[in-house]
């Protein structure tokens, strides 16, 4: 592996004070950041969730899958069964969420390699949005849900037969005679890898550069 | 009874073991069937075959039935789909008659589809005697795109599209009064064929009987049909004059036949009846000869003779006449026993099997011998000219059946299965030549008769008239069921027999009754499931199935509902999904011509809805997707309640609207 990506371990970098570190420990950092970037964009093409409905008179079951900016699957069946409960079309959800999450994510990806850039503790400033990306997204899907499952509309059709409900985030619930399943896609999974990657791509990063200031304090000292 | 039991513990693990991958091993003792099964069997006292018979056609909820029949509906007007082996009823197809849970005829798009086939003077015919469905062929084999299917008491043809199984056109004959030997069609679907019956003079010429010989003559019409279009194309079909033989059943030749028509015919005595003045009766004089004739016709020929102009164009159709026919050697008879029913050709093209229901024989012709009788022409003539080959010179093989043999079809064993009409059998036999190997009995031979229940008519087997017959299933289609069902009063339905016809010599087996309490159908065939990719919904919302695309009229944005005036005329435009339609409330004034579109906006599969306008005689189905347009004049005042009339969700009563009809005080006076 590491030969493959030309990180040699018997190559060394001069600190300011002269002492050796393996370059490696520098060339790590970056690649770790790299693949969270990588993995961040990725993300952009997969779905990050979906909610599956299941009924008697639907075998196959009726499905929204979201991606970052769009959901697709069986929306226009789920509008059309939603529409007795008054509730707002599916596109209506996290709107402005949709329009800027495609650049947003976009946007967090680059300050990701930018931070590899950064050899001080700013680092952790531009890649921060990055970690706490997924759980965000899972905060701002709860509450879009919330705020779905509570617009029903008391003047239509079955307004007054169904209760306000929050489809859970992940797992089984029930709304009607639908047993919902809401499952984690993989560009989830890939957006907490990322996370994860970056903070691990943060603390190799921030060893590798410490060790640089510290030599330099070092050198000044003398 | 206590015997019995053990031995259909055997049997059945037999029959168990025989079911093939993907079944469910059942639980019990010893691995076997439980003890249940052999309970039921001695209270109901079913026998071991029955119990196999059983295994054989049950179909499980949620399973699919691997073969659909296409049955004519007979008189009915109809086609019904069934799927073997379950034998359920699976659809009804409107043809030629009002079919409202189709919204067949009361309003849309349907209802036009079925004026078209009005006589030419305009006298509406709502009814048709379906026979013969006709299903696409490409090299012989049924492609699973288009049906086709005649109507022979009025001489018409009809195209189902088997995307959406629904009736895209009714062409009427317009030079013929009654029809039979259709619909079948040539190895690629060039032409859709539509055999006559009864001789007419042609073209509703009046002629009195006393010129039948002169004036009265058969009509073979090839109707062109385009593939692409889905339509029969009437400019570009033609028709051929035939002499007044009553020309019966007829089939396409393929592989070393291809490019020629068999068709039999049963009074070439040309008996012209008249019991009330003493003369022979039809059913005796048109029986009178120990021979018919088959008829062999050349269409590739044919085609090229019409499309070089030797024609004579009557109500719009060009005909060639019976002298261009002899002239260009179109045509060739060659004698067959006794008024035949079926001309059959053998999936390899080679044979033509014959059925002479009042002959003990089935008479095979050699489509090489024919051939070569046709190259060095004869010397005898019919009283029209038409060369004859001597039966000597085109017979291959005679088998001898039994009483009444009618129509035939094959399986790919080397099997040929004739309907017996008046032994009430299926006669299994040999094919020889290159069939002889494909099965441990020698060619030409009989093998077994079943008895079946009764007075068989048609026969049919897995793609049994195709140039890639399968097997497995026979089905008798019996014209009678005497005794085989609950009584239900002195008009009985047919009975549907499927046969299984999986294992060789002597194995045949009867295997379920099926009553087709619908009218009687003729002939049906068999077609794999695979070979069909129908619609799930309409492809897209505002499909209208007549045009086979987008309505420009369809309503697909419910923004864009809405009713329009414009001086008399009142436009609606009213998209439907569950549970309303949009506008509610629709009010006109009496006398105002209304033009009302429908769009479903349901891409849900089953989500159809109905549009019922009560008083109006208007009930119209609107599929997933579907679009259609009725036009009527509101010439009735009131407030009529229009409403969805399939129950589509559970707010179904109320996906309703009203009409008000405004009353006009000048026209009520």
């Amino acid at each position: 592996m590491s030969r493959w990506l030309s990180i040699d371990p018997d190559l060394k970098v001069v600190l300011p004070d002269g002492t050796l570190r393996p370059m490696s420990d520098y060339e790590w950092p970056t690649v770790v950041l790299m693949l969270a970037s990588l993995l961040l964009t990725i993300s952009l093409f997969v779905p990050y969730w979906s909610l599956t409905m299941k009924a008697p008179q639907y075998p196959q079951g009726l499905k929204a899958t979201l991606y970052i900016n769009r959901v697709e699957g069986d929306v226009a069946e789920i509008d059309g069964l939603n529409h007795y409960l008054g509730m707002p079309s599916l596109n209506e959800g996290g709107k402005i969420e949709r329009q800027i999450s495609f650049l947003a994510v976009v946007v967090m990806a680059s300050l990701v390699l930018a931070a590899v850039l950064v050899h001080n503790r700013w680092a952790a400033l531009l890649a921060l949005p990055s970690i706490i990306f997924p759980a965000l997204f899972l905060a701002d899907l709860k509450y879009i849900l919330y705020t779905y499952g509570h617009s029903i509309d008391p003047q239509s059709a079955l307004g007054q037969a169904i209760k306000p409900f929050t489809p859970p985030i992940l797992g089984e619930g029930k709304i009607g005679q639908f047993v919902t399943l809401a499952e984690w896609g993989p560009g989830l999974y890939l957006t907490m890898a990322s996370s994860l990657l970056v903070i691990f791509g943060l603390y190799l990063h921030r060893r590798a550069y410490r060790a640089v200031a510290q030599a330099r304090k070092r050198a000044n000292a003398k | 009874m206590n015997r019995i039991v053990p031995t259909l513990a055997v049997l059945l693990l037999a029959a168990g073991c025989s079911q093939g991958p993907g079944a469910t091993p059942s639980p019990g003792a010893g691995g076997g069937l439980p003890a249940e099964v052999m309970q039921v069997a001695q209270e109901r006292g079913l026998t071991p075959d029955d119990l196999v018979a059983a295994a054989k056609t049950f179909m499980p909820t949620g399973k699919l039935d691997p073969y659909f029949i296409f049955s004519s509906g007979g008189h009915s007007g109809q086609v019904h789909v069934i799927g073997v082996p379950s034998m359920r009823l699976l659809k009804t197809i409107a043809v030629f008659a009002p079919e409202p849970w189709q919204g067949y005829g009361y309003g849309g798009g349907p209802s036009r589809v079925l004026k078209e086939g009005n006589m030419p003077s305009g006298k509406e015919l709502t009814w048709g005697d379906t026979h013969h469905p006709g299903l696409s062929e490409t090299k012989g084999s049924y492609d699973g795109k288009f049906l086709f299917i005649n109507d022979k008491a009025n001489a018409r043809l009809a195209v189902i599209d088997l995307r959406d199984f629904e009736t895209k056109q009714i062409v009427k004959n317009p030079n013929a009064i009654s029809d039979h030997g259709g619909s079948f069609v040539t190895p690629n679907t060039e032409y859709v064929i539509e055999g006559p019956q009864y001789a007419t003079p042609v073209g509703w010429e009046y002629a009195d009987i006393k010129d039948y010989k002169d004036k009265y003559r058969g009509l073979m019409t090839f109707w062109k049909f385009d593939p692409m279009k889905g339509r029969v194309i009437p400019e570009e079909s033609f028709q051929m004059e035939l002499p007044p033989y009553w020309q019966d059943l007829a089939d396409a030749g393929k592989g070393p036949s291809d490019g020629l028509i068999f068709c039999n015919s049963f009074n070439s005595e040309m008996a012209t009846g008249g019991i009330e003045s003493g003369n022979p009766p039809f059913e005796a004089g048109a029986s009178k000869n120990d021979t018919d004739f088959l008829h062999i016709i050349d269409w590739k020929k044919a085609a090229q003779v019409a499309n070089s102009g030797k024609t004579e164009t009557v109500n719009g159709m060009r005909i060639i006449k019976l002298p261009t026919a002899v002239a260009e050697s179109l045509l060739f008879l060659t004698p067959e026993p006794k008024s035949p029913h079926g001309v059959d050709v053998t999936p390899n093209g080679e044979f033509a099997v014959v059925a002479g229901k009042l002959d003990p024989h089935v008479t095979i012709f050699s489509v090489d011998k024919i051939r070569k009788g046709m190259a060095a022409g004869s010397q005898q003539k019919d009283p029209f000219g038409i060369p004859i080959l001597p039966l000597d010179s085109t017979m291959e093989a005679q088998v001898e059946l039994g009483l009444g043999p009618l129509h035939t079809v094959f399986d790919d064993k080397g099997y040929a299965y004739t309907s017996m009409f008046l032994d009430s059998a299926v006669a299994r036999w040999t094919l020889g030549g290159d069939y002889d190997k494909l099965n441990p009995e020698p060619g030409w031979t009989l093998v077994q008769k079943l008895p079946v229940h009764y007075n068989i008519g048609h026969i049919a087997s897995i793609e049994g008239d195709t140039a890639t017959p399968g097997n497995g299933f026979v089905v008798a289609l019996n014209k009678w069921s005497t005794d085989r069902f609950a009584n239900v009063g002195p008009l009985l339905p047919q009975n549907f027999q499927l046969l299984d016809s999986s294992k060789p010599g002597e194995g045949m087996k009867l295997l379920f009754d099926m009553p087709i309490g619908f009218a009687e159908p003729h002939y049906v065939q068999v077609m794999r499931a695979d070979r069909l990719k129908p619609f799930e919904v309409y492809p897209q919302v505002g499909y209208n199935p007549e045009t086979n695309q987008v309505d420009p009229k369809a309503v697909t944005d419910p923004k864009k509902a809405g009713i329009k005036r414009n001086g008399k005329t009142v436009e609606i435009s009213m998209p439907l999904i569950r549970s309303h339609f949009t506008p509610e409330h629709v009010r006109v004034k009496q006398g105002d011509k209304i033009i009302w579109h429908l769009t479903s906006l349901e891409r849900t599969r089953d989500a159809t809805h109905g549009f019922a306008l009560g008083g109006y005689n208007i009930n119209l189905s609107l599929e997933p997707g579907e679009h259609q347009t009725v036009e009527f004049v509101a010439d009735q005042p009131g407030i009529f309640p229009f409403y969805c009339t399939e129950f589509c969700s559970a707010l179904h009563l109320e996906m309703v609207g009203y009409f008000f009809v405004e009353p006009d005080p000048v026209a009520n006076k």
